[in-house]
């Protein structure tokens, strides 16, 4: 059953005409990739609802996206910076995602710290994001995307500044959450082999079009455009075997 | 969501924005159709107009030319020496003249360089018998420079402060002297930066009021914001100053357009950023030439402040303050002072949460960018065009000195937009920018948005530029000349009415007061409102 | 948001000042009401025989008590203006905002035709302008008007025709002696007026603190230095073109709320309680001599051979010409 669904949607931005067709099956985690400026935070900010189509159909788990504001969709996002207020301890950040003005009862405080404690910062609840490692930080903003509770995540690089093994860390805890939550995951990552174990699907985007689309293992095994070589990354390739690219 | 702003959004930007269209626009009006303004039988632009801006013009540049030539070894000193004895205190006399009214300062250069001032009392005592005359000019020039020096000194610090790391140590593994580094280095900095600092100094002294109240001496020495308050004040000559008002509109709007730019930059609280290891510094000369550049800044500001101080102490304390009057005025200025501080901050705020929208979820940077132009307009129409305008258009439909003091509550708050747009602003569209979609994606907006995400992280902007304000308006001899009486006389009124009846002993105390009160409001505010700094 | 304006208004309007209901407010020039000047006296002494509250508002100058008054026309809160002179009664008279005073001024010692005391005005002092100066500073002052202008390097200070009597005074002056020839001798005065001052006290006080060695005045202001101070430093210089007078009057608002009040503080102003003060506070010629005499000190004053005063009429037709005729003198 798709949880996204995007068709024909059309998109205008500064002289790019952006146009994306593209079908994500729930409980996929689907990546991104694609150099910079090709659309793949475009792609991602039109399912969160922060930008609206010029023309075109958003469906989110069944339903109709337009018009629906931001907060009211079946998503979570996690950006690439500024995920955590400065001024505001992790617990407030989290508790952020239940109530947008901390209004919270003793249930909902608690959920926070649940929220924390599955991300593995049980006890953070009081400090501030300066306080914390850049790793943390994240979890603190994967925690909120846990108490909210929403179908589908969406990240935008967020791991981006994190060194290598740390990385990997945070993809396999994401990828913990979507199994044991259900959740539909879009991550726009740099290479695809940040994701490899994690991500069950991969879109190319260049150009404001999804040029290529199919499961990691098909990517893998056979770059279905040439343009994708650059993005798949430095592990030795499994053996090449040939198959049709399948566009969508 | 790049689509059309909703009415939300724009509301209180285009709110603000028609408060001040309302106000300007209606000063103007006011101003144009005065019945008074077309029965004069004279020339439009007399000899005493021209006479006048001939004069506001050559006081405004040599101002604008001793303020920056005097800034710039100062500048150049504080940029190169990182520790020396008094380098705090020379910062923060520089942070000063922002906050010290305008006619304490001139109060204490009357003390330093008057006939019978320190100065003079020192050449005489030296046997030298050329006086320096504090009334006229040089007086004029001197408070400019009091004032100006320290604002022009700080934009040009940040200027050193922006040449790269790399400039300074290619230069010491090149082994350049003090005067190569200024010849290959400094000098193109200064070419491009003093140019505008110098436009803008000379801008604010083209406008000047107090001071060329205080100690201009009359109609040769009268700027043209004088002539205004003249004309209307002694003749109610509403034909001129309807000249007068046109060409400093007109003069203004010019010279603003040149300059490019309508902002003022943000005069307070910069940090300045530290130099690397400098090894060109250690020579004798360069050692002495700063040396005598901060010795003489220290001077300039300290001495007539000093003075303020001395006097004030050695007045009639008790008597003084045992005044009523003198508390109904410093409560008056007090509420004059935080209501256009207030309304000030409300209207910049208007403007900048809706310019920010429109740039970061609209990206429309051309409409948020002439929103928040409108409220540098008071640049262009100077505070006293407005009060001169309000005056004659208020005049047949209320009592405009009873109602005097709102006047200039109105007046002062158009005044301190260009700091609130300048201080708040920058800040502002930073916030919306990091966090207009971690906002959106959680639901916080209105009310939820402004307590949780603006308030914490704008509280000490919002606080700078309303103690700024504030004390700006609380300080302020300008329109309140205009539409003060006795019975509505703000604290700086007193002073002045003080030192023009000659009461100086009274007045030096009064300016004491004064000065005391709004470096209190001043600190109260950005301290007690903008909390301590925690990120 | 409305209540908070509504608050801010009131809060504003309070700041004002009080308001009682008997009160009687005069407009004068700001020297009256200084605490030496007679002020304090004046109002001590009507306060205590009406049971009501003077109230003084003081504006810069004597000029300037005429263009308040018409700047706030009928709404004016002023009951009585004191401080005019005769270079403004027929300008003051055009405005209509004057009422009859009702009083007989037949037997005033005051030197001016009968025919210039009307019904508006009550004359309550006089004097001569005189240019004052420090002999310690200046052992020999001019001795002409044209000597002080033309063959003198003394630096004066001077007041605003604009703002203030003795200003126009000496604009009056100058055009008596020189007639047309007026501006270009502003043009060679011009170099050495230290400072145009709004009102007399202000010029004053910079001649007191030494900012110049001559100051705009009256030919009485020695007085205050001999009684007060037993001080002869100080003198009138004495001009042989003659000297010129002012009478200082004052006049009943007519719009005034408090008529019967206002008619009984010019009947005062007449009174010895405010004649008697005169010498000695306002340092000018009473118009009732007092039944003690003037002090003796006034007998030592200068006492110009001449007496020159231009018809108010002449002055409220050209006034405005020769004060734009003197900016430019001045600016140029």
């Amino acid at each position: 059953m798709p949880m996204i669904e995007l068709s024909g949607v059309t998109y205008r931005y500064d002289h790019t005409e952006m146009a994306f067709d593209l079908t994500v099956d729930a409980g996929a985690f689907l990546t991104v990739i694609g150099p910079s400026g090709a659309g793949k935070t475009t792609l991602l900010n039109l399912i969160a609802g922060f930008e609206r189509p010029d023309g075109g159909r958003i469906v989110l788990d069944g339903r109709d996206a337009a018009g629906q504001p931001p907060a009211q969709r079946p998503v979570t996002t996690l950006f690439q910076e500024h995920n955590l207020f400065a001024h505001l301890t992790a617990a407030q950040n989290v508790g952020l995602g239940l109530h947008p003005g901390l209004r919270l009862s003793s249930t909902q405080r608690d959920m926070v710290s649940q929220g924390l404690a599955v991300v593995g910062l049980a006890g953070f609840e009081d400090r501030l994001p300066r306080q914390m490692s850049g790793g943390e930080r994240r979890r603190v903003a994967l925690a909120r995307s846990i108490v909210r509770d929403r179908k589908i995540l969406l990240l935008d690089e967020p791991f981006a500044a994190l060194d290598p093994p740390r990385r990997l860390e945070m993809v396999a805890l994401v990828d913990a959450l979507r199994r044991d939550r259900g959740l539909t995951v879009v991550m726009v990552s740099h290479l695809l082999d940040e994701v490899v174990g994690a991500a069950t699907h991969a879109v190319f985007v260049q150009d404001g079009r999804i040029l290529a689309a199919g499961t990691v293992d098909d990517f893998l095994a056979a770059p279905p455009v040439p343009e994708i070589t650059g993005y798949l990354g430095t592990r030795p390739r499994p053996r090449a075997v040939p198959r049709a690219a399948k566009r969508g | 969501m790049n689509s059309r702003p909703t009415p939300g959004v724009l509301l209180p930007g285009a709110g603000a924005a028609l408060a001040l269209a309302l106000l300007v626009g209606g000063a103007l009006i006011g101003l144009l159709l005065a019945p008074e303004g077309a029965a004069a039988g004279r020339p439009w632009v007399d000899g005493y107009v021209l006479a006048v801006l001939r004069f506001t013009v050559w006081q405004a540049l040599l101002s604008a030319l001793l303020s920056v030539g005097l800034a710039v070894p100062v500048a150049r000193a504080l940029a190169r020496r990182r520790r020396f004895a008094g380098r705090a205190l020379l910062l923060r006399l520089l942070g000063l003249p922002m906050v010290v009214p305008t006619i304490v300062g001139v109060l204490g250069i009357v003390a330093i360089y008057g006939r019978s001032g320190l100065l003079n009392e020192g050449l005489g005592a030296l046997g030298v018998a050329a006086r320096l005359d504090v009334y006229g000019l040089s007086g004029i020039l001197i408070a400019h420079v009091f004032f100006n020096m320290p604002f022009a000194t700080r934009l040009l610090v940040q200027a050193w402060a922006g040449i790269p790391a790399e400039s300074w140590r290619l230069a010491s593994q090149l082994g350049m002297s003090g005067g190569q580094v200024f010849r290959l280095i400094e000098a193109p900095m200064l070419r491009q930066t003093a140019p505008g600092i110098a436009g803008l100094v000379f801008l604010l002294c083209f406008t000047s009021f107090s001071v060329v109240l205080v100690l201009g001496g009359g109609p040769p020495n009268a700027t043209l914001e004088v002539a205004i308050y003249q004309a209307l004040r002694f003749d109610f000559d509403v034909a001129r100053v309807v000249v007068l008002a046109t060409l400093q509109v007109a003069v203004c709007a010019v010279l603003v357009g040149a300059a490019g730019r309508l902002a003022r930059p943000m005069p307070v609280d910069q940090t300045l950023a530290p130099p690397v290891e400098r090894h060109d510094l250690a020579g004798v000369w360069s050692r002495a030439l700063d040396a005598v550049a901060i010795a003489a800044a220290m001077a300039i500001l300290a001495l007539p402040l000093a003075a303020v101080a001395a006097a004030g102490l050695a007045g009639p304390v008790a008597a003084v303050l045992a005044d009523g009057e003198l508390w109904r005025a410093a409560l008056r200025s007090l509420t004059v002072g935080l209501s256009a501080g207030l309304l000030a901050v409300a209207l910049g705020w208007g403007l900048v949460s809706t310019s920010r929208e429109l740039r970061a979820r609209y990206y429309r940077r051309g409409a948020a960018d002439r929103l928040e132009l409108a409220g540098s307009l008071v640049l262009v129409v100077p505070p006293f065009v407005v009060g001169a305008g309000l005056f004659v258009l208020l005049r047949p439909v209320a009592d405009v000195f009873a109602i005097g003091l709102i006047l200039v509550v109105l007046v002062n708050a158009l005044m301190g937009l260009p700091f609130v747009i300048r201080i708040l602003g920058p800040p502002a569209a930073q916030v919306a920018e990091r966090h207009l979609r971690l906002c959106d994606s959680l639901g916080i907006a209105g009310w939820h948005r402004l307590r949780l995400v603006d308030w914490p992280l704008l509280r000490r902007p919002a606080a700078l530029a309303l103690a700024v304000c504030s004390a700006l308006a609380m300080g302020d001899l300008g329109v309140i000349a205009l539409f003060g009486t006795p019975d509505t006389r703000t604290l700086p009124l007193l002073l002045y009415h003080r030192m023009g009846s000659y009461r100086m002993d009274e007045a030096a105390v009064t300016a004491l007061v004064l000065l005391v009160l709004s470096l209190l409001l001043f600190v109260a505010i950005e301290r007690g409102l903008g909390g301590d700094a925690d990120d | 948001m409305q209540r908070v304006i509504r608050f801010a208004i009131a809060a504003l309007a309070a700041l004002g000042g009080p308001a009682a209901a008997e009160t009687l407010t005069v407009y004068t020039y700001d020297s009256f009401t200084s605490e030496w000047g007679p002020g304090p006296a004046v109002e001590q002494a009507f306060e205590a025989d009406c049971g009501c509250d003077l109230e003084f508002v003081g504006v810069d100058d004597g000029v300037a008590i005429l263009s308040r008054l018409r700047l706030e026309g009928a709404r004016t809160r002023a009951d009585i203006v004191l401080g005019l002179d005769m270079n403004l009664v027929a300008e003051a008279r055009a405005t209509g905002l004057l009422a009859p005073h009702g009083l007989d001024l037949s037997g005033l010692s005051v030197p001016l035709p009968a025919d210039m005391l009307d019904e508006l005005f009550v004359p309550y002092d006089w004097g001569y302008f005189a240019f004052v100066y420090d002999s310690e500073l200046l052992p020999v002052p001019p001795a002409s008007l044209r000597a002080l202008v033309d063959d003198s390097d003394a630096e004066i200070l001077i007041q605003d025709p604009r703002t203030s009597t003795p200003g126009l005074g000496l604009l009056l002056w100058l055009r008596e002696v020189y007639g047309d020839e007026a501006a270009a001798a502003w043009h060679r005065l011009r170099p050495r007026i230290v400072t145009v001052t709004s009102g007399w006290s202000e010029a004053y006080g910079l001649f007191l603190e030494g900012e110049a060695p001559m100051v705009l005045s009256y030919t009485t202001s020695p007085a205050y230095h001999m009684i007060s101070e037993g001080e002869d430093r100080y003198q009138a210089a004495s001009f042989a073109e003659g000297h010129y007078l002012q009478v200082e009057v004052a006049a009943k608002v007519a719009t005034t709320d408090q008529p019967d009040l206002a008619d009984r503080f010019l009947a005062f102003v007449l009174s010895p309680g405010f004649q008697d003060v005169i010498p000695t506070t306002n340092w000018m010629y009473p118009v009732v001599t007092p039944a003690a005499g003037l002090p003796d000190a006034f007998a030592a004053l200068v006492t110009p051979e001449r007496a020159l005063l231009m018809a108010p009429d002449t002055v409220a037709q050209s006034r405005g010409a020769w004060i734009d005729e003197w900016l430019v003198a001045m600016s140029r």
